[in-house]
């Protein structure tokens, strides 16, 4: 086993008695094992492909021309200069979109060049392919592209006044989610209100977008690309390129980190145009600063809240507002509304609730997905109001967080069951006791202190704060959406030794996924060897890795597909040797009966033949919302969270070290709990860096900070230590019990991170990021 | 682009008097950002990199003078342009203690490996982290061309403008002069991020008790790094007319404040992606207190280097 | 301009024309296809491209290969010697300490780097005695040697043992 060090490790309980009846005893790696990442030598030494790494001996380059307006008509665009250029192989406009000149996630209505209208700085307009990417961008410089500047729509504050100009037709209103439930007429005793507002987050994935598109010979094309969504993807390339989905494949090429920031199209499109016009494979790779210009981002928001209790602390109602800023396209604001809106209230029982979630076009950057999705933002609002009502009400922040916590058979505030583990209150009380970090050493050195090197204090002004959040997370997609994975298994004997084969679609984008899939066939088969096939569209959609969904409804396909393998194998057994299936099991690479004696190896039932199956699964449906009330069971699965932050913060200066950030999650099973850990870590990371320093500061439609010099995302020296403490409680419903595990931690980490600023400085702060002028009232 | 690579400085110089559009390049992590990014696109690229002399650093004593450092019978550090700030933090630290503060604050330990004061200078931007110190330190910077030979530079009067320096089209940087420190120092830099940042604002003081005077820097909070004159002249006149130098009693109190308050007077600081102009006068403020506060009590403390 | 230049990598000599405005990333990536090093902000604000330049970490993103000479480049794929991981791939490997991984092979440079500077006793922002011979490498100066190197995925808590394992196992810590 490894050495792991510290006190970081997962407080996994593994009950055997849990595992399938099938489960191989002697096979390493099963689920609920860390087995180490089948990829992990390749990455650590670099050989591993990223899409970025990728190469033909004949390819060209891709560039893309991007507009410097929010808002523009475009008059004209002269590429001729621009095709004298020595090397340049191609140079193409909206008028060379074959297909559908659109593109969506939800809804086409992005172009996939622009045609007469630019709506956001960045949008794409040309395109180029050279010999060398410094030439094809020398020769989108010399693209002339004639702008009329329009007034834009830049405060989704008045994007839907009537006299906002209209970024679409037929306004700027992308949805708006009306949620009713209860008494709407019902006052309390105790009323508590706040607005918060939330910068816009980037995922700042480290492997900016990049592609190789190569053309074939029957006219179709073979896209290379980092993406969450082969499938998706490839639906929207066969509407832009006019093409049926045999001649559109898409391979997964390695995948820099992703958090949502690769469920749009980026290159796709662009690349695959480019191949198909020049007839050469076409890379493309965008620069940090385009890759700020090239994906959605987390949507900013403004929230306005009313809580009204009982004097102790019992919730009466809830009353929210929440606008979200969609900036220029569609994406997924829509479903981002609706998580907003159906989960903005948090993991508390509200008998009486008036939301309206809004989310809005303007012609700021497009946003959509980000690990999180929308409860992220609506978390620092009822997070900050639960310790305003607390305070009101003469309650700590636990306390009364656990007063009102949900809890299984309770209904939330769309009415749906929570049918399986809610463990609101016992995740509080696990973080609240986990002990404290120690008080600060007098002579502590300086990077203990806020400001760290900066010698900024060497106490002066330092104030310690605690803060606490809870929060939840529908894991899968919802509100009817049809949420599958498909899986093909396929086992064969090879050289002597079983192998197993799993080939899905679904992404693995740092996650482990593959890792999983090799557990769960380890386990259903008892084979120890599994073979990742690599993923593609020749097999089907294995849905998006988002929505903390792939380990439950990929996991779901490779479990359903083993078991079928598994069927056919043992109904050849069973004809062999005369025995009924049920009385007989596989395990490490044998036929087993019932009280365990061998009956005959996998090699003889095997022989020569592979069998293969193939499986989709899908977790149980959800359902569209009441569009007046907002009531429904939209959602097929909660995770919940808490963090427990310390801080300590000079007041002075208004600078923030973060001592600890501790965590209780429950993950219903740890099917490899090292990774959970990881996951963990990183999105409780990525919420303590929204909540302290990651914003991308927009002014009138304009990036000002399109950099890692300014864009600032945690470092190691940000990070604190982490108590992480997992709890099992496993959802009947869900594969082996899995519950999702990768986004709550990014929810509940930020708003616990503000609340422990706000409990040193005693400032309200109800804008995140936090600057240091907020804390100093500067 | 041409790329010019001189093996010493006799030959630096000769190729800088021929080449007014070469962009001089030491370590790199400035010039390469616009190179990177296309924000220039130079005519030749002078690499210094294989100069040795620009690599060395050595004491001069102060009987010599080195012009206007100010140094009464003091110790000069002559640190070659192209020393990187791995190195000033390894070996100067005792000597320069400002400046290798603010060397350990630099980008990143990559960067500390390959960028260099020069360079910095070079650079001339408001946020750069040396340059506070070598104000405060009364630094002099030492510029040489083939036709007029060298010229010192009090690092006051080498920042001109926004990323502009006082060096002429044909000049390079060889050397920046600074004074051994003879009294305590402070660096103090606020960045939103406890590794990899560029300074919001930062402050540079350091005592000078040989000649009883008080040195600052300011970055990032003007078009220039600057001094903070009054706030200088308002310290030491306070503690020569109370006698402190020598008593080296406690401060009076509301005199740290009071000398915070003028430096952040002296700042002329703007809104950016960064900060506020109101966020940086008030850090100002609160750094030259404390670090003021920090320096006068390491004097209290060092009774060895009596004035 | 064009100019002749010979890169040692990883133990072998590569001749090349490169543009003068060709950094040692771009030279390695895009004229060698040595991949290891990766490029995530081109402008030495992530560490993703570090690589060892006779034997001290820079980023090749700010490096211009003209500049390079005789210099040794080593990239991780280059601190494997005939296939054989490194200690440090193999740690990083068994403390799970990447997720994407996009960063790694720089995070495992780096480490290289800090090993041999703690052995050489180069101090960091937080050495306690900058003077002394030799640096301990503990888990505060591993952070802070570590700085220079973003981890989106935040593996940052697995990075610290990957490399303090094998700073025992070398004798830079106790």
């Amino acid at each position: 086993m490894r050495g792991r060090s510290g006190h970081s490790g997962p407080s996994v309980s593994t009950d055997a008695g849990t595992r399938p009846a099938t489960t191989a005893t002697t096979t390493p790696g099963r689920i609920g094992d860390s087995p180490l990442r089948p990829d992990g030598t390749l990455k650590v030494t670099g050989e591993f492909a990223y899409a970025s790494d990728l190469w033909h001996d004949d390819m060209v380059w891709g560039v893309t021309l991007r507009s410097p307006h929010p808002h523009a008509r475009i008059r004209g665009i002269d590429i001729t200069e621009a095709l004298t250029v020595p090397g340049v192989t191609a140079v193409l406009t909206a008028d060379d979109v074959p297909g559908e000149n659109a593109f969506g996630l939800e809804h086409a209505d992005q172009p996939v060049l622009a045609v007469e209208f630019v709506r956001y700085e960045g949008e794409p307009v040309a395109l180029v392919a050279a010999d060398h990417p410094e030439t094809a961008r020398r020769a989108a410089a010399r693209i002339r592209v004639e702008y009329e500047v329009l007034p834009a729509v830049t405060d989704p504050r008045h994007a839907m006044d009537d006299d906002a100009p209209a970024v679409h037709r037929p306004g700027n209103l992308v949805r708006h989610l009306q949620l009713r439930r209860g008494d709407q007429s019902v006052t309390a005793p105790v009323v508590v209100s706040l607005d918060v507002e939330v910068g816009m987050q980037d995922q700042a994935f480290l492997g900016p977008e990049s592609g190789l598109a190569v053309p074939a010979e029957d006219g179709g094309v073979d896209l290379y690309v980092a993406t969450q969504w082969l499938h998706v993807d490839q639906r929207q390339m066969c509407l832009a390129l006019g093409m049926p989905p045999e001649k559109v494949r898409l391979h997964l090429a390695g995948v820099g980190g992703a958090f949502g920031g690769r469920e749009d199209l980026s290159v796709h499109v662009h690349a695959s145009l480019l191949a198909l016009r020049t007839g050469k494979p076409v890379k493309m790779s965008y620069s940090r600063e385009e890759s700020f210009f090239g994906h959605v981002h987390r949507h900013p928001a403004w929230l306005t809240y009313e809580f009204g209790a009982e004097r102790d602390g019992t919730l009466v109602y809830a009353r929210a507002r929440v606008l979200l800023d969609g900036g220029a396209y569609a994406s997924s604001t829509a479903a981002v509304v609706g998580n907003a809106g159906t989960l903005g209230l948090g993991p508390y029982r509200i008998p009486n609730v008036a939301v309206d979630a809004y989310g809005v076009f303007t012609n700021n950057p497009p946003c959509g997905a980000m690990r999180g999705f929308g409860c992220v933002q609506a978390a620092f609002a009822h997070e900050a109001l639960m310790d305003e009502l607390a305070d009101a009400v003469g309650l700590d922040p636990v306390t009364v967080r656990q007063r009102n916590g949900m809890r299984e058979g309770d209904r939330n505030i769309t009415g749906q069951l929570i049918d399986s583990a809610a463990p609101v209150a016992e995740l509080l009380q696990i973080v609240a006791d986990l002990p404290l970090p120690p008080q600060r050493d007098a002579d502590a050195d300086l990077r203990a202190l806020p400001g760290s090197v900066g010698n900024t204090t060497h106490g002066e002004g330092v104030v310690r704060g605690v803060g606490y959040a809870v929060t939840y997370k529908n894991i899968g997609f919802s509100e009817g959406f049809d949420d599958y994975s498909t899986a093909r298994v396929r086992l064969e004997m090879t050289g002597g030794e079983a192998v197993a084969t799993v080939h899905t679609a679904a992404a693995e984008v740092g996650q482990g996924l593959i890792t999983v899939e090799q557990q769960i066939c380890r386990t259903e088969l008892g084979v120890e060897r599994v073979v990742v096939h690599p993923k593609n569209t020749a097999v089907g959609s294995g849905g998006s890795t988002s929505a903390s969904r792939q380990t439950y409804v990929t996991g779901g396909a490779v479990q359903a597909a083993c078991v079928a393998v598994r069927d056919v194998v043992l109904a050849r057994a069973a004809a062999s040797l005369g025995r009924e299936v049920s009385q007989l099991r596989l395990d490490g690479e044998k036929i087993v009966g019932a009280s365990g004696e061998v009956l005959t190896g996998l090699a003889e039932v095997l022989g020569e033949d592979a069998v293969e199956e193939t499986r989709e699964y899908r977790h149980r449906p959800t359902h569209a919302i009441d569009p007046e009330t907002g009531q429904g069971d939209a959602h097929v699965q909660f995770a919940f969270s808490a963090h427990r932050a310390v801080v300590d913060v000079d007041v002075e200066l208004g600078l923030v070290k973060v001592v600890a950030l501790d965590t209780a999650q429950d993950v219903g099973k740890a099917i490899n709990p090292d990774a959970v850990v990881g996951q963990i870590h990183g999105g409780s990371a990525q919420g303590m860096g929204l909540a302290l320093m990651e914003e991308i500061v927009v002014t009138d439609g304009h990036v000002r900070n399109p950099s890692f010099t300014d864009y600032l995302i945690p470092t190691i020296l940000d990070m604190p230590p982490m108590q992480v403490k997992v709890l099992e409680y496993a959802d009947p419903h869900a594969p082996y019990g899995v519950r999702g595990v990768g986004e709550p931690p990014t929810i509940s980490s930020g708003p616990a991170v503000a609340a422990a600023v706000r409990a040193a400085c005693g400032r309200p702060l109800r804008r995140v990021p936090i600057r240091p002028e907020h804390i100093t009232g500067t | 682009m041409d790329f010019l690579q001189p093996t010493s400085w006799a030959d630096a110089l000769a190729v800088r008097a021929e080449r007014s559009d070469a962009v001089p390049i030491a370590g790199g992590t400035d010039v390469m950002v616009d190179l990177n990014f296309d924000r220039r696109r130079p005519g030749a690229l002078l690499d210094l990199g294989r100069v040795p002399e620009l690599r060395e650093w050595t004491v001069e004593d102060g009987t010599g003078g080195v012009g206007a450092t100010g140094g009464v019978g003091g110790s000069t550090v002559r640190l070659g342009a192209g020393v990187p700030y791995s190195r000033i933090i390894d070996d100067l630290g005792a000597r320069l203690p400002g400046l290798a503060m603010a060397a350990r604050t630099v980008g990143s330990p990559q960067i500390r490996i390959r960028g260099t004061v020069g360079g910095n200078l070079g650079s001339a931007s408001p946020a750069g982290d040396a340059h506070p110190p070598l104000l405060a330190a009364g630094a002099v910077v030492e510029v040489e061309s083939a036709a007029r030979g060298v010229r010192r530079i009090p690092a006051a009067e080498f920042f001109t403008g926004v990323k502009r320096n006082a060096l002429e089209p044909d000049e390079l940087i060889a050397a920046v002069l600074v004074p051994e420190a003879v009294g305590p120092q402070q660096f103090c830099k606020v960045g939103t991020r406890n590794a990899m940042v560029i300074a919001v604002s930062a402050f540079a003081c350091a005592l000078h008790p040989d000649r009883r005077a008080v040195g600052t820097g300011i970055g990032s909070a003007a078009p220039t790094p600057r001094r903070a004159p009054e706030a200088e002249e308002f310290l030491a006149g306070e503690l020569e007319s109370a006698g402190l130098w020598e008593s080296r009693g406690d401060l009076p109190d509301g005199l740290a404040r009071a000398f915070g308050e003028r430096v952040a007077a002296a700042a002329s600081p703007i809104d950016d992606v960064r900060g506020s102009a109101a966020y940086r006068r008030h850090s100002l403020a609160v750094m030259a207190r404390r670090s003021v506060t920090w320096a006068w009590a390491e004097y209290q403390q060092d009774l060895r280097k009596a004035a | 301009m064009d100019s002749q230049i010979t890169l040692r990598v990883d133990g072998a000599a590569h001749p090349l024309a490169v543009d003068t405005r060709t950094t040692l990333l771009d030279a390695l990536r895009e004229r060698l296809r040595i991949t290891s090093p990766k490029k995530g902000c081109d402008h030495g604000q992530c560490g993703a491209c570090t690589v060892l330049l006779d034997g001290r970490r820079v980023n090749s993103c700010l490096v211009l290969a003209v500049t390079v000479g005789d210099a040794e480049v080593t990239t991780s794929d280059g601190l494997a010697v005939d296939d054989v991981p490194h200690a440090l791939h193999r740690s990083f490997v068994e403390h799970d300490a990447f997720q994407c991984g996009y960063c790694t092979p720089g995070q495992v440079c780096s480490a290289a780097g800090i090993l041999a500077e703690a052995r050489a006793g180069w101090p960091s922002a937080v050495t306690p005695d900058v003077a002394a011979d030799t640096v301990e490498l503990t888990d505060d100066e591993i952070r802070e040697r570590m700085s220079g190197n973003l981890c989106r995925c935040a593996a940052y808590a697995n990075i610290v043992p990957a490399v303090a394992d094998v700073a025992r196992a070398e004798g830079v810590r106790r």
